[in-house]
């Protein structure tokens, strides 16, 4: 069979299709238990994260159609954070009109400017500390005026 | 009765009366930014008493669910504070019920963190990066508010009035704490209500507000003596699960 973390990298994440599960950290282990079994541990990004859901019956779906049986984990420790997603990652972000979170998420890093995805100003002023999801926090660019997300470190 | 059971569902009772309390103001924010906000933080409240519930679910060892656990218990059962079911009030008043239990879980979740259980650690650490972020969200507004207008001013300082009784509830113990204190597993609510009432001074002098002079405590939480709005938040959460018995999303 193909390499299991390609399989998994099919997977978009429900809320922000331009990345995928495993690039995005949520996957941290897979492996074959027996000929048409795999074990797979996640780590939510969120206690309340409702994409978690989806990805673990898309998970279950995926290695259903390759006739494995997928047996999914969850597990909280250690906790998720935005250092674990890839830079390739970032960058899909940012082309998607997200800004990806800092570097270093266990700093608040409230003095660096957010850059606006579209024209790459740092001249920009929160709107609001939350978003349209548990992730994300929204921004508006003082030059090309464009609202944008903000995908917080966490 | 097992005491760290009691103990995981004084915290999953916290966060999931809290949550679900906050989630009536979801559509009904005083502007769309705030609404949004609110209903963010009460997801992560919603989230937090979820993996609670289901490891509390697991101590118990009969078998229920997290779902059996939430929506299935008789009201003197829960073992929530009284501050987290009082009704949200005007803006000022919702926002320092959050600033003050914000700060609570912030200073239990870091001690929590250091728990040689490692499931509750776990948890812990999970929900303090969210709190922390709560925390930053309503003591920001609480200073605004502070250093607003006089009517924002007024309406804060009738909400410290309000709310400030019920504040040591959150503190108060559950039937064999002190066992879980002795053996640190969990740490001393004692001593958290001392730090937490330390900061409150250092924040409110920072704001330019008065604490009360007062000292008379609410008593009962905890022990599952609830306020009068207590059976109505009840009713309207456990609904669905009465009226349609083991229904499932």
């Amino acid at each position: 069979m193909q390499n299991l973390l390609e399989i998994l990298a099919e997977i978009p994440d429900p809320e922000i299709p331009v990345i995928n599960i495993v690039e995005l950290g949520i996957v941290r282990e897979v492996k074959m238990t027996a000929e048409d079994e795999v074990e797979v541990v996640i780590t939510p990004t969120y206690s309340a994260c409702p994409a978690m859901f989806n990805i673990e019956e898309d998970i279950i779906k995926l290695f259903r159609e390759r006739g494995v049986t997928a047996k999914v984990i969850t597990k909280i420790s250690p906790i998720w954070t935005t250092d674990w997603m890839t830079d390739e990652a970032r960058e899909k972000l940012r082309a998607y009109g997200i800004t990806p979170p800092e570097r270093g998420a266990d700093k608040d890093h409230l003095d660096i400017p957010k850059k606006c995805p579209r024209c790459g100003s740092a001249n920009t002023t929160q709107i609001s500390r939350f978003g349209s999801t548990l992730c994300k926090a929204s921004y508006q660019c003082n030059d090309c005026l464009e609202p944008f997300d903000y995908f917080k470190c966490h | 009765m097992n005491p760290l059971y009691n103990y995981t569902i004084k915290l999953a009772d916290d966060t999931l009366i809290f949550g679900q309390r906050l989630g009536e103001l979801c559509g009904q924010g005083p502007y769309l930014e705030e609404d949004i906000a609110l209903t963010n933080i009460a997801l992560d409240y919603l989230g937090q008493s979820s993996n609670f519930f289901k490891y509390a679910a697991q101590l118990q060892g009969e078998n229920r669910t997290e779902d059996d656990l939430a929506f299935l218990r008789l009201e003197k059962e829960y073992l929530n504070c009284q501050l987290s079911e009082l009704p949200n009030g005007d803006y000022a008043n919702t926002i320092l019920k959050v600033y003050f239990f914000s700060l609570y879980q912030k200073l239990l979740y870091t001690e929590l963190m250091k728990s040689p259980d490692t499931q509750l650690a776990a948890i812990a650490e999970k929900s303090l990066k969210e709190v922390k972020y709560h925390y930053t969200h309503s003591s920001t507004w609480v200073k605004m508010f502070a250093g607003g207008t006089e009517e924002s001013r007024t309406r804060l300082t009738d909400a410290v009035a309000n709310l400030w009784e019920y504040t040591q509830g959150m503190f108060a113990e559950t039937p064999g704490e002190q066992e879980l204190i002795d053996s640190e597993t969990v740490p001393d609510s004692k001593i958290l209500h001392e730090i937490w009432t330390a900061t409150v001074t250092e924040d409110f002098a920072n704001f330019g507000i008065q604490i009360p002079e007062s000292t008379f405590m609410q008593k009962g939480s905890r022990t599952g003596y609830h306020t009068e709005y207590f059976g109505f938040i009840l009713c309207e959460l456990q609904y669905m699960q009465r009226t349609y018995p083991n229904c499932t999303w």
